[in-house]
């Protein structure tokens, strides 16, 4: 997809007029926090599994390089096969050729994220192979022709009254003055249309929560059933992993998935946890005939060893993204691609540039609340703060920004100059704004008083408050 | 694309600063997959015998909406499952597995229900399997693929009906993975299920029956052992 990162500012504005866009995050940022908080509050151990699933993952991109191998090793010992991608294009021409070896004509998919990373459907499409996603969500975006707007939840953005609209346009075989008003309706006739593409369908696509080295195995988490039916029906089950998701054991694959539900959806369990291991075995009476597992860096390795490694900790809950107060405003569209929220502004600047990416690690107020609800605790915050200092290195930001920012360091790192231009400047306000106690407009800070009064400063300043202080306390 | 391969392993490689793990590291990391060491694991279920096991099993599959039926034995199944179709207005026609698990018991007790053993077909409104393991601490059940237990059965039907033994339920996730490694070779699929097929996709609002089972119910046999 055509990233519009560097439009976030028309987006987020735009976002925040959008009247559906807004019922809908209103549903999303009680919803999510309150279910995760519940979960986690039956867990006393929680904390103690996230140092556990910590320590896993660092264990893992200590030696990444072991745990693919051995993975490798176990897929083919067990009749399935690992293709290596370096990037995007590798891994859409991967399934491609193996679509076109099967002469498939539809594909069915399971949500994954690096599908939408490696823009998997338009490349197929444009070569005569239909996709069909068959999340729920993942189904109403791509009739809509969008792209998801929440990592774990794809159509968060929306309001159910635009799900009956696109399925009346989409689902004509059906009547036009059908009840379509609620969920569980809009939820039976997908159901109903999906079932035809899930039996007909010539391969599966799936993403992977995690890869098991020791078995070979690629993991799936859904809630719906989607992902089993679309790998269990086909002929062929292909995979699409980035590399960062492979743990050695089952065990640890049981501590991560403690994590995950409970940080995601705040469920103890998601409904359906698959373990794929090959193809079917010879006397097993169904199951895909191949198991590809397409195996993708796009740009992970290049985070080994550097100030952003910790991002490959992450396991794609979403905790940060549903409790981002920026995020829960803007919806996920207005980040102009694939990832969102607060993962998403650490992780889209390593994936296509800070160049066009640079607004999203500054929409933060660096409240901090990511970092504290993070399973794998990234910290978030001091990785924007690093996109950050790298744009202002790169001199990307707008000029004003950039002199303002210069003009207060060269202050701030004088502090008697400081003191005598802030205590300056308090002394003029003070006395401009004592008739009303604050301002409606200001040069140079219309950004704070567009939206809201500025108070004007009165008495003294913390610096004369506390030397004074210090004085009254030493005699 | 053994070119792509070679490429990121190496890539890999200069990101962490080394070349290749020397094969004494190899062999410890090696050694240490075979180990299968637990990490932590919750008292929950952990911290509770068998009885308790099963009764918080029942707890934590009731509250994801699955039902259960308590049994005192093999012969009581049939009665179980047919009860419990008459009671959700289902036909009495289903599609069992070949499990062997299932064979022991006497369905012929009840001739009103039309069993046909298989894999579940497109159409087929309910389904009986058998199961592996089932978990405690959330409620999961525990279902491997094999030449008696296709998958699809678990998926197909509307109503997946499962019957499951007492000295099936243990604990934590950790047990079923050693189970499963007494057993032998991992099956093409393990499925792990909590409950009846849900989504939240539209608004948040809960609905079951997304793409799998609309209903999932368990009859559970308190078989000796237990």
């Amino acid at each position: 997809m055509q990233p519009t990162s560097h439009d976030f500012k028309a987006n987020a504005h735009r976002a925040l007029g959008d009247k559906n866009l807004q019922r809908a995050m209103g549903m999303m940022r009680t919803g999510f926090p309150e279910k995760r908080a519940m979960a986690i509050a039956r867990m006393p151990e929680f904390d103690a599994l996230r140092d556990d699933g910590i320590a896993i993952k660092q264990q893992v991109l200590k030696h990444l390089d072991f745990y693919l191998e051995t993975f490798e090793k176990n897929v083919i010992a067990t009749g399935g096969q690992v293709h290596w991608c370096r990037n995007a294009q590798e891994a859409r021409e991967t399934v491609l050729a193996l679509c076109r070896a099967l002469d498939a004509k539809t594909v069915t998919k399971g949500k994954s994220m690096v599908s939408e990373e490696i823009a998997l459907n338009d490349f197929l499409e444009a070569n005569g192979v239909v996709p069909v996603e068959t999340d729920l969500g993942e189904y109403i975006v791509q009739i809509r022709h969008e792209t998801p707007s929440h990592i774990i939840a794809p159509a968060v953005h929306l309001v159910k009254e635009q799900v009956a609209e696109s399925f009346r346009a989409t689902h004509t075989q059906f009547p036009h003055d059908r009840n379509l008003d609620e969920p569980r309706t809009l939820c039976d006739e997908a159901r109903t249309v999906l079932r035809e593409k899930f039996l007909a369908a010539d391969v599966g696509i799936t993403g992977a929560n995690f890869l098991i080295a020791e078995t070979g195995s690629s993991i799936i988490v859904t809630n719906e059933g989607n992902g089993d039916l679309t790998q269990i029906l086909p002929r062929a089950h292909i995979v699409l992993a980035s590399i960062e998701k492979v743990v050695p054991t089952l065990e640890d694959a049981a501590t991560l998935l403690r994590l995950l539900a409970r940080s995601a959806t705040g469920q103890e369990f998601s409904t359906y946890t698959t373990i794929s291991t090959g193809p079917r075995r010879e006397t097993d009476t169904d199951g895909p005939g191949q198991y590809h597992v397409v195996l993708i860096d796009n740009g992970r390795t290049a985070l080994l060893g550097g100030e952003f490694e910790d991002m490959l900790r992450c396991i794609r809950c979403a905790a940060c993204l549903n409790h981002c107060p920026v995020y829960g405003a803007v919806g996920g569209h207005a980040y102009g691609w694939v990832y969102s929220g607060p993962m998403g502004a650490v992780l889209t600047p390593t994936l296509i540039g800070i160049e066009e990416a640079g607004h999203l690690p500054n929409a933060s107020t660096f409240c901090g609340r990511c970092e504290s609800v993070c399973p794998m605790r990234i910290p978030l915050p001091r990785m924007m703060r690093a996109w950050r200092a790298r744009e202002f290195a790169k001199k990307l930001g707008p000029k004003t920004a950039r002199w303002g920012l210069a003009i207060w360091a060269y202050a701030a790192k004088r502090p008697a100059l400081y003191r005598t231009m802030s205590a300056m400047a308090s002394r003029v306000l003070g006395l401009l704004g004592r008739a009303r106690g604050r301002f409606r407009s200001l040069p140079l800070a219309s950004g704070w008083t567009d939206m809201r009064d500025m108070p004007a400063p009165e008495g003294k300043s913390f610096m004369t408050l506390w030397a004074e202080q210090q004085k009254k306390a030493a005699r | 694309m053994s070119g792509g391969r070679d490429q990121i392993l190496g890539s890999i490689r200069a990101g962490l600063g080394r070349g290749r793990l020397d094969a004494a590291t190899e062999a410890t990391l090696t050694e240490s997959l075979k180990a299968h060491r637990r990490n932590l694991v919750p008292a929950r279920a952990a911290a509770l015998d068998h009885a308790g096991q099963i009764a918080l099993f029942i707890a934590m599959a009731e509250e994801v909406d699955a039902t259960i039926a308590r049994v005192a034995d093999t012969d009581a199944v049939p009665a179980a499952v047919a009860d419990y179709l008459t009671g959700q207005n289902l036909p009495a026609r289903l599609v069992m597995t070949p499990d062997p698990q299932l064979d022991p018991i006497p369905w012929n007790n009840r001739p009103m229900l039309e069993i046909r053993r298989g894999r579940a077909e497109d159409g087929d409104a309910v389904g009986v399997t058998a199961c592996f393991a089932a978990i405690a601490e959330t409620g999961t059940l525990m279902l491997l693929s094999g030449p008696d237990s296709p998958t699809r059965n678990n998926f197909l039907p509307d109503t997946h009906v499962v019957v499951l033994r007492a000295s099936q339920v243990v604990a934590a996730y950790e047990e079923g993975w050693d189970r499963l490694r007494a057993k032998g070779a991992m099956p093409r699929t393990v499925n792990f299920i909590t409950g009846p097929s849900r989504t939240g996709d539209i608004e948040q609002r809960l609905v079951l029956g997304a793409h799998g089972p609309r209903r999932l119910h368990i009859v559970l046999i308190d078989d000796a052992g237990a």
